[in-house]
């Protein structure tokens, strides 16, 4: 009836030491989705998709992404999804050009493939005037955008997006948005972190994670109506801090 | 001009460049005493250089500053035990415990955590469950608090807070925000940066600043109140689409997506909100939003920064 499954886990879960950081977490992303991934930190958001890409093997509980086991196939699942981060993710030192085709070469595309898809995001992305201007020197909002651009390169079909806004005026917010529905209505499914939760209302769908478990799942709409919260940012306060009144 | 002594911060024409980028492009604005001003605006705008300058750690190449009625070029040794700082980036010691780089800061200033408990309390009670734990193993918010602390340790007369609240979860956001709300009742001056828009709200007044000038000076109110024309926010089940068939609506100026909605601004200005609210409505269902519902909605901060940005810029918000 539905799509198929873009992202499966079942009772997920990883231990560091006597801490348990991601407490069987059972959540599933069809493909085409937008799935915010929201949480206080340290509620464990980023040790899960840690393990979600293959970087860190869970201590118990599976997953799959784009069909491969996270902890079986951890290389195939890398092959087949884009990542991109607010931290890292173009070398600022390298041309506009240069992080393209390094980025490509690392994922085996032909230099033909380079060439042409190089062409092709310039364009789109209005860019092909700053192709030979290192990296450090765009302004950052363009670099965000362009960061995105480069984790599809390889056409994965999940991308996994670290509060990719951050820090990022409201207009090119609001336009790296419309790159995630883009990429959405053609069938990338997206997981996104952010810590705008006007951005939380952009998903098809999010969770909450509170304290390594999911505290609560759905659409924004539905999850408003079900804690009675004016917005998700009312919803989070509420989930995230229970104590807090 | 003489800076006045009545401002606890006074800028006049401010600038800074660094080779070719200009930081600040003629900077002029003024903050009373007690008052909680905040700079609102995103990454390379030109706050950081701004904080840095009214921190006496950087020289401006143009203009003046003053803080507390004292140059920060000449005056820079008066002023440095009477501001209390806090860069944008986490810059305590990470090997050290919470109760150790408290005590560093205190006896940098030639005082002590005991001494200055009561100044301390309502934030170090929040600290004081993990005063053993090293500062690199505290949560986002915590860290930040523990930076506040660290700058509120010496009682500075003022407060320059840069982006304390940036990476940080939306519920330390609000609780530091409430721990700012609680000093600004000692009468504390507190300058603070951020590059969230809806935290303008909880300022006494604000700067929007962008590419190194500032677009506005003024209340948050009267800052969303400035949008000056109809806003419209649509709701559809098919947001996406909704948004792209809104963009080629007859007299469209400008459509984004906010929040659960869609802002629409219309290009006319002698229209009423509630004549392109019903135009809309009929446009939508045209192209087969049958579920699409409009409304007018009151501009907020965040509109009157997209609006003024667009202008700035000499392009519309896309």
């Amino acid at each position: 009836m539905s799509a198929p499954l873009a992202i499966e886990a079942v009772d997920l879960t990883r231990r560091f030491g006597a801490f348990t950081a991601v407490d069987r977490i059972t959540f599933d992303v069809r493909e085409g989705e937008v799935f915010g991934f929201l949480g206080a930190n340290g509620a464990g958001k980023t040790t899960a998709i840690r393990m979600l890409t293959g970087l860190l093997a869970p201590s118990s509980g599976k997953a799959t992404v784009a069909g491969h086991d996270v902890a079986r196939e951890a290389e195939r699942v890398k092959c087949d999804i884009g990542y991109m981060s607010q931290r890292f993710s173009l070398y600022e030192d390298l041309t506009v050009r240069e992080n393209i085709t390094l980025y490509g070469g690392i994922y085996g595309l032909s230099d033909r493939d380079i060439r042409d898809r190089t062409g092709r995001m310039l364009a789109r992305l209005g860019l092909e005037h700053a192709a030979d201007h290192f990296v450090r020197a765009i302004p950052l909002g363009w670099r965000q955008k362009l960061a995105f651009s480069v984790a599809l390169l390889h056409q994965p079909r999940v991308v996994f997006l670290d509060e990719p806004t951050s820090g990022v005026d409201p207009i090119t917010r609001r336009q790296f948005w419309e790159l995630i529905y883009e990429a959405a209505a053609a069938g990338t499914t997206v997981l996104v972190t952010t810590h705008y939760m006007d951005e939380a209302e952009y998903c098809d769908r999010i969770s909450i994670m509170v304290a390594g478990r999911i505290g609560a799942m759905g659409t924004p709409a539905a999850l408003k109506q079900k804690f009675a919260a004016q917005s998700i940012d009312d919803l989070f306060v509420q989930l995230a801090r229970p104590t807090a009144s | 001009m003489t800076p006045s002594p009545s401002g606890a911060v006074v800028v006049d024409r401010l600038e800074k460049r660094f080779g070719q980028t200009v930081a600040l492009n003629s900077v002029s604005f003024s903050i009373t005493p007690s008052e909680l001003f905040g700079f609102v605006g995103p990454d390379g705008g030109g706050k950081t250089t701004l904080f840095r300058i009214l921190a006496t750690l950087l020289i401006p190449d143009k203009g003046s500053a003053s803080v507390l009625g004292r140059d920060v070029v000449k005056d820079l040794w008066n002023l440095r035990t009477r501001i209390g700082y806090m860069p944008g980036r986490f810059s305590l010691y990470p090997d050290l415990s919470v109760y150790e780089n408290l005590r560093f800061f205190a006896s940098v200033f030639g005082t002590t955590i005991e001494k200055e408990r009561p100044n301390i309390a309502p934030i170090y009670s929040q600290l004081e469950p993990f005063k053993d734990r090293r500062a690199a193993a505290l949560s986002g918010g915590m860290k930040q608090k523990l930076a506040l602390c660290c700058a509120l340790v010496h009682r500075p007369e003022i407060l320059l807070l840069d982006e304390p609240t940036t990476g940080v979860d939306a519920v330390s956001r609000r609780e530091f925000w409430d721990l700012l709300a609680e000093l600004k009742k000692t009468g504390m001056t507190i300058v603070v940066s951020t590059p969230y828009m809806d935290e303008a709200d909880r300022c006494d007044r604000v700067a929007l600043i962008q590419n190194g000038r500032l677009l506005a000076v003024d209340t948050p109110r009267q800052i969303a109140e400035s949008f000056g024309r109809p806003l419209l926010a649509v709701r559809a089940s098919r947001r996406y689409p909704a948004l792209l068939a809104l963009r080629e609506a007859p007299h469209v100026h400008a459509v984004y997506p906010f929040g659960e909605t869609i802002h629409y601004v219309d290009a006319r200005t002698g229209e009423t909100a509630p004549a392109i609210a019903a135009e809309l409505r009929a446009f939508l269902q045209s192209r087969g939003f049958a579920d699409a519902e409009v409304e007018i909605t009151p501009p907020t901060v965040e509109d009157s920064f997209i609006a003024r940005m667009g202008t700035a810029e000499g392009t519309r918000a896309a």
